[in-house]
């Protein structure tokens, strides 16, 4: 029987290999040991400490890269440091003709980057062929047009500098693309290490870079494993950091450079639920499953791999998946016909099978295909788990291999419940032929991306990032660019002087000679009859006024050291209470109207409007300075006013990204959110942090300023007749210390605000890994509070919202 | 270093597994067709977006090469439904057509490829009513059965005695399989009972020839309707289903092979009876070819590949495929006045 008629018996698939034949002359070209990439040229690969890379699917190097030293690191950052002035001096449309450049280039040795990509990774070639390669052109092309447009787009921004990134192995080229591309075009230039799994594409990058002609220095490579990383983290001159990896390291980073100043953005980890609701076309959904959690073997940060089931098609759900897994193939990397290919390194191939084992012994089904995966190499087949409880290892540990979890589940609510049951947020995939159910579940679902009826979508114009512990800032789109540019005032902005914090001091006892308030309750001028009645500034939570846990007081010393007033000294379960109020408030107050939320606005304004001698007076009993305290009620009320207008305009986009589909960008509410306010212009400052947290429909524990917390106590009676829900802004006085860092540290807080100095800065960073919350901190940087640009705005509204990128595709 | 890096490893460590539970299919056995079951066909749910990404796809994730390519190829030539339609058929015609169905592929290729047993014939040669006769007689002792389009086809808008009378007179003539357009209206205004009766009634005209039902996908609007028409076919007892009559607008897309293919294998899975799939109208290259049958392959199994259960309405086809094997055989690219013509 000829090979032919035997085949033609067994219709079986055979090698479809792609040739590696080009890459590994590129690679022998170099004689296979590659030095970092500084200043526009290589430097020596033997000058120092190196280390091999090696193709997965055999286990054999491939060629060998440095180990980046601190001073391999410094060096690199000095070139991009010397080359940024020059780089952001060529202007929009210089940088917009290299970005272009890099583009065309990519795409001419688009095949050399995807083989290369596939040998160092083990991805299978169709993916780095068909996606990984075209994106990574699509976003050059993409960000050359935003390095054009920038000038209109973003006046009165300017690019934060050298920018350190630190990328995965998963995706090694689109990941450098995603960060680079976006830091070119905004004026940036750049340090980037690689993962030492995967160096090899970016190195063939910066040779192409070169043969770009892009300017020396603009963008480097340095090669090296965490050490490097966390050199180029270290290092004092680079100014922002982007990163892309576990949350563990995404941690480490975020608090290393607390207090830096350094920008940073952080793409970390997911558990991203993959919900079927019974109304699915299941065979697409199986499709889907493929696609979430067995595309780059489940390497994929937002792979989905929670597959949550409604009850009624869980089993003929689980049933399609098993027969569509005994028809994957899995093996060589570069035969084109090669649905899996394989893990990067042992030490993640091992990390998968213990973690499987463990939820094995946890009483989970664990369900292989029959066939066996190949003997040499690192191969893991594809994995459906089921019998898992939520609280499970299976459930609830980022696996990073093709392992998924399937759990049912009866209501859309509880699909909701159990999406959300995880300290991620990165993707969501649902799957519904209702359109009406979709739209209703997406916004709910908390995560940064969510795909409806299609899963791994991603393009340069839509923005990818997490919510809660999968990370902060976006990449992609408009909003990605933010990440890389800061107002043009804030570095000019001097350091703001040290108000002198007021020493905390209890109440004087009774008797004592400075125990005597001025008219016994802030100002008040007592009436004919004798004193006036005491008033009692208390916490405001939930809606209540309500007296500090710990009852005691702190005194407010006004003009001439006299005292002003009392407020509550909150302490933590003060803290603790106001979050509850907050968490409690929060849903509801967001899914009101913008347009609820604007006349709750207006209507503070007012009413504050209206008590606006007696507040400033109370401002001047503070400070002394009459005509500044009316000043200041009056810019408050102008800026309530302000964001009433902004509470239902702050619209989301829809992204044009080159699919058949609509892209929804939403602005969404962070969630429940610390606001410390600044000590100066104790109203203004507190109305500036609270009014657009609040309209964009966040809840808020505020900490009014330590000079002036009786500004903001003042403030609850106005919330008190403004129909402003109780929990949506809860205010908690006391003395910082002793309130901020719970504040800070809170699990449940998503996010804080800070103004003030540079040591209180670095605290609510460093407290804040403990759950990732966004933090926006002002390193004692001085802030004009009166001045429109510095004072209000879009770069509030940015700070209070985050997006989230709803893909939805069409079609009947 | 270097060679080792690249060897291929890629002995497919994949079965053949079919999809269908084993045991279940019941083998080569005739689709009886069953109850309409009107829950089954509403309950239909297509997404379009995702079965378009699935059918582009098809193509890029998998990839036959070489000796495999060759086998594949001949493999589509025996599902080939050899076809001419045309207001100018003759009997003449016609007998050219059936010499080049019993020898699609040059001998000396076939014997390049070992091939050459007589085993590599086309699966049926597809006429008008008219020309049944002339292609019985040409066929005669080769086992290539004649297939006739029947039934006011193309349009299928005659009167249903006079479609049922000409279904009759095709088998008359001798042809064992008969291929006939549905009422799309039916399909359009959700007129499920209507169809299955129609089917039913084709059925029973058949006798023992084998019904293929064209659904005339490129008038049915959208993919769900595609689905649900294929469902009723099959429970009137359709032996395939078809997507086009060659004279629609649009005739065989994959999206629409994706679609029919996984309602063909929710029968299978429901009924255990194997129903037919055959794409017709458009498919004119070898690579377009090695697609339907990778959609057959990854969507219904390496069972579905062969003429029993899979066909191509196709004319042209069969010369693309011809240069390719000849490029297989010979390492040059081929030319088609090398092939003998239909």
């Amino acid at each position: 029987m000829s090979k032919v008629a035997e085949i033609f018996e067994t219709m079986e698939y055979g090698p479809a290999p792609e040739s590696a034949e080009r890459a590994n002359s590129w690679l022998d070209d170099h004689g296979r040991a590659f030095g970092h990439y500084v200043g526009g040229a290589f430097t020596d690969p033997d000058a120092g400490e190196s280390f091999e890379t090696a193709n997965p699917a055999t286990g054999v190097a491939m060629a060998r890269v440095r180990q980046g030293s601190p001073e391999d690191v410094d060096e690199a950052v000095r070139a991009a440091r010397a080359a940024q002035p020059g780089w952001w001096a060529l202007g929009p449309h210089g940088r917009a003709r290299y970005l272009y450049a890099l583009a065309r280039r990519i795409q001419k040795h688009a095949r050399l980057f995807a083989v290369l990509e596939s040998m160092d990774n083990g991805k299978p070639i169709r993916e780095s062929r068909d996606l990984d390669i075209p994106l990574v052109a699509r976003h050059f092309y993409h960000h050359a047009g935003w390095a054009q447009l920038m000038a209109g787009e973003m006046p009165d921004y300017e690019p934060v500098g050298v920018v350190g990134q630190i990328i995965p192995w998963n995706f090694p080229m689109l990941m450098l693309a995603w960060k680079v591309a976006p830091a070119l075009a905004t004026g940036n230039t750049v340090v980037l290490k690689p993962a030492e799994f995967t160096p090899l594409t970016a190195l063939l990058f910066a040779e192409l870079s070169r043969e770009a002609e892009l300017p020396a220095g603009v963008f480097n490579v340095v090669t090296g494993d965490g050490r490097t990383g966390a050199a180029l983290v270290a290092h004092p001159s680079v100014d922002k950091i982007a990163f892309t990896g576990s949350t563990e390291v995404g941690r480490i980073i975020r608090s290393e450079t607390a207090g830096t100043g350094k920008r940073v953005s952080l793409e970390l980890g997911g558990k991203s639920p993959f919900v079927v609701f019974d109304d699915a076309d299941l065979d697409s959904v199986v499709e889907g499953v493929v696609d979430a959690i067995w595309f780059n073997q489940g390497q994929v940060c937002c792979a989905g791999s929670r597959i949550l089931a409604q009850e009624g098609i869980a089993v003929a759900l689980e049933r399609k998946l098993r027969a569509r897994m005994e028809t994957l193939r899995m093996g060589d990397p570069l035969d084109k016909a090669v649905d899996m290919g394989a893990i990067v390194a042992p030490v993640q191939l091992e990390r998968i099978r213990s973690l499987v084992e463990k939820g094995r012994g946890e009483g989970a089904e664990v369900w292989q295909p029959t066939w066996g995966v190949p003997r040499e190499g690192w191969f893991y087949p594809p994995t459906l788990c089921t019998n898992c409880a939520p609280s499970g290892t299976l459930a609830q540990v980022e696996i990073f291999g093709p392992v998924v979890v399937m759990m049912t589940f009866r209501t859309p609510a509880e699909a909701v419940a159990l999406a959300n049951d995880t300290r991620y947020g990165l993707a969501a995939s649902i799957w519904t032929e209702s359109v009406n159910l979709a739209l209703d579940v997406a916004p709910k679902v908390k995560a940064g991306t969510v795909w409806v009826n299609c899963t791994n979508f991603f393009d340069a114009a839509s923005g990818f990032g997490g919510y809660r512990e999968s990370g902060f800032g976006r990449e992609g789109g408009r909003e990605g660019l933010w990440e890389y540019v800061r107002p043009t005032w804030e570095g000019t902005a001097p350091q703001a002087p040290e108000l002198s914090a007021p020493v905390p001091e209890d109440v004087p006892p009774p008797g004592s000679a400075a125990g005597a308030p001025a008219g016994a309750g802030g100002g008040d001028t007592p009436a004919a009859g004798g004193r006036s009645v005491d008033r009692t500034a208390k916490l405001y939570i939930g809606g209540k006024q309500t007296r500090p846990d710990g009852d005691y007081s702190i005194a407010v010393r006004g003009v001439g050291g006299r005292v002003a007033g009392e407020v509550g000294r909150g302490n933590r379960k003060d803290v603790r209470n106001a979050v509850e109020a907050a968490r409690k408030a929060q849903a509801g107050w967001a899914a009101r109207t913008a347009h609820n939320r604007a006349q709750i606005l207006y209507y503070l304004a007012e009413n504050l409007d209206a008590r606006r001698e007696e507040t400033a007076a109370r401002l001047a009993s503070m400070s002394g300075d009459g005509k500044g305290a009316a000043a200041e009620v009056e810019a408050a009320v102008r800026r309530l006013f302000t964001y009433g207008a902004w509470a239902d305009k702050w619209d989301g986009r829809v992204h044009s990204t080159p699919f058949r589909n609509v892209t929804l960008a939403m602005n969404e509410p962070i969630g429940v959110m610390g606001a410390v306010c600044p000590d100066e212009l104790p109203l203004l400052g507190f109305v500036s942090c609270l009014a657009p947290l609040v309209a964009m429909g966040n809840a808020v524990v505020a900490i009014p300023s330590r000079v002036g917390p009786l500004a903001a106590t003042d403030f609850y009676q106005v919330m008190d007749t403004s129909d402003v829900p109780g929990g949506v802004v809860n205010i908690v006085t006391g003395v910082h210390d002793e309130i901020v860092p719970t504040l800070a540290a809170h699990d449940d807080v998503d996010g804080i605000w800070y103004f003030g100095s540079a040591v209180g800065s670095t605290d609510v960073e460093r407290a804040s890994t403990g759950n990732m919350k966004r933090t926006w901190v002002s390193y004692g940087r001085a802030r004009n509070w009166v001045n429109a640009q510095q004072g209000e705005g879009e770069e509030f509204l940015r700070e209070a919202t985050q997006v989230k990128n709803i893909w939805v595709p069409y079609g009947e | 270093m270097s060679d080792q890096t690249v060897r291929q490893r890629s002995r497919s460590t994949a079965p053949t597994a079919p999809p269908l539970q084993p045991g279940l299919l019941r083998e080569g056995a005739r689709n009886p067709g069953m109850p309409l079951e009107l829950d089954w066909v509403r309950e239909v749910r297509i997404n379009l977006s995702a079965v378009e990404r699935r059918a582009a796809t098809l193509g890029t994730r998998r990839s036959v090469k070489k000796a495999w390519q060759a086998a594949w190829l001949l493999k589509a030539v025996t599902c080939i439904d050899l076809t001419t339609l045309s207001g100018d058929d003759t009997p003449g015609r016609v007998r050219r057509l059936c010499a080049k169905a019993r020898h699609p592929v040059r001998g000396d290729i076939l014997d390049a490829l070992g091939m050459n047993d007589g085993s590599i014939r086309v699966a049926a040669v597809c006429v008008y009513h008219q020309l049944v006769e002339a292609a019985v007689q040409a066929l005669a002792g080769s086992g290539i059965p004649v297939a006739a389009v029947s039934a006011g086809f193309p349009h299928g808008l005659n009167p249903l005695p006079q479609r049922l009378q000409e279904i009759h007179a095709s088998v008359e003539a001798g042809a064992r399989e008969i291929d006939v357009v549905v009422t799309r209206g039916h399909v359009l205004t959700g007129n499920w009972e209507a169809l299955y009766e129609e089917v039913r009634a084709f059925r029973d005209a058949c006798g023992d020839a084998h019904l293929k039902t064209i659904l005339a996908t490129g008038e049915l609007a959208t993919l769900r309707n595609v689905a649900r028409a294929s469902l009723v076919c099959m429970m009137a007892g359709a032996d395939f289903v078809k997507t086009s009559t060659g004279k629609e607008g649009v005739n065989a897309t994959l999206p629409v092979g994706v679609a029919m293919a996984r309602a063909v294998r929710a029968y299978a899975e429901r009924t255990g009876y194997a129903v037919g799939f055959k794409p017709a109208g458009g498919i004119r290259t070898a690579k377009q070819s090695l697609v339907w049958l990778i959609l057959m392959k990854e969507e219904l199994g390496t069972g579905w590949l062969t003429p029993e259960l899979f066909r191509f309405g196709a004319s042209s086809l069969l010369g693309d495929i011809e240069r390719q094997l000849e490029h297989h055989v010979t390492g040059r690219y081929s030319a088609q006045h090398r092939h003998p013509l239909a």
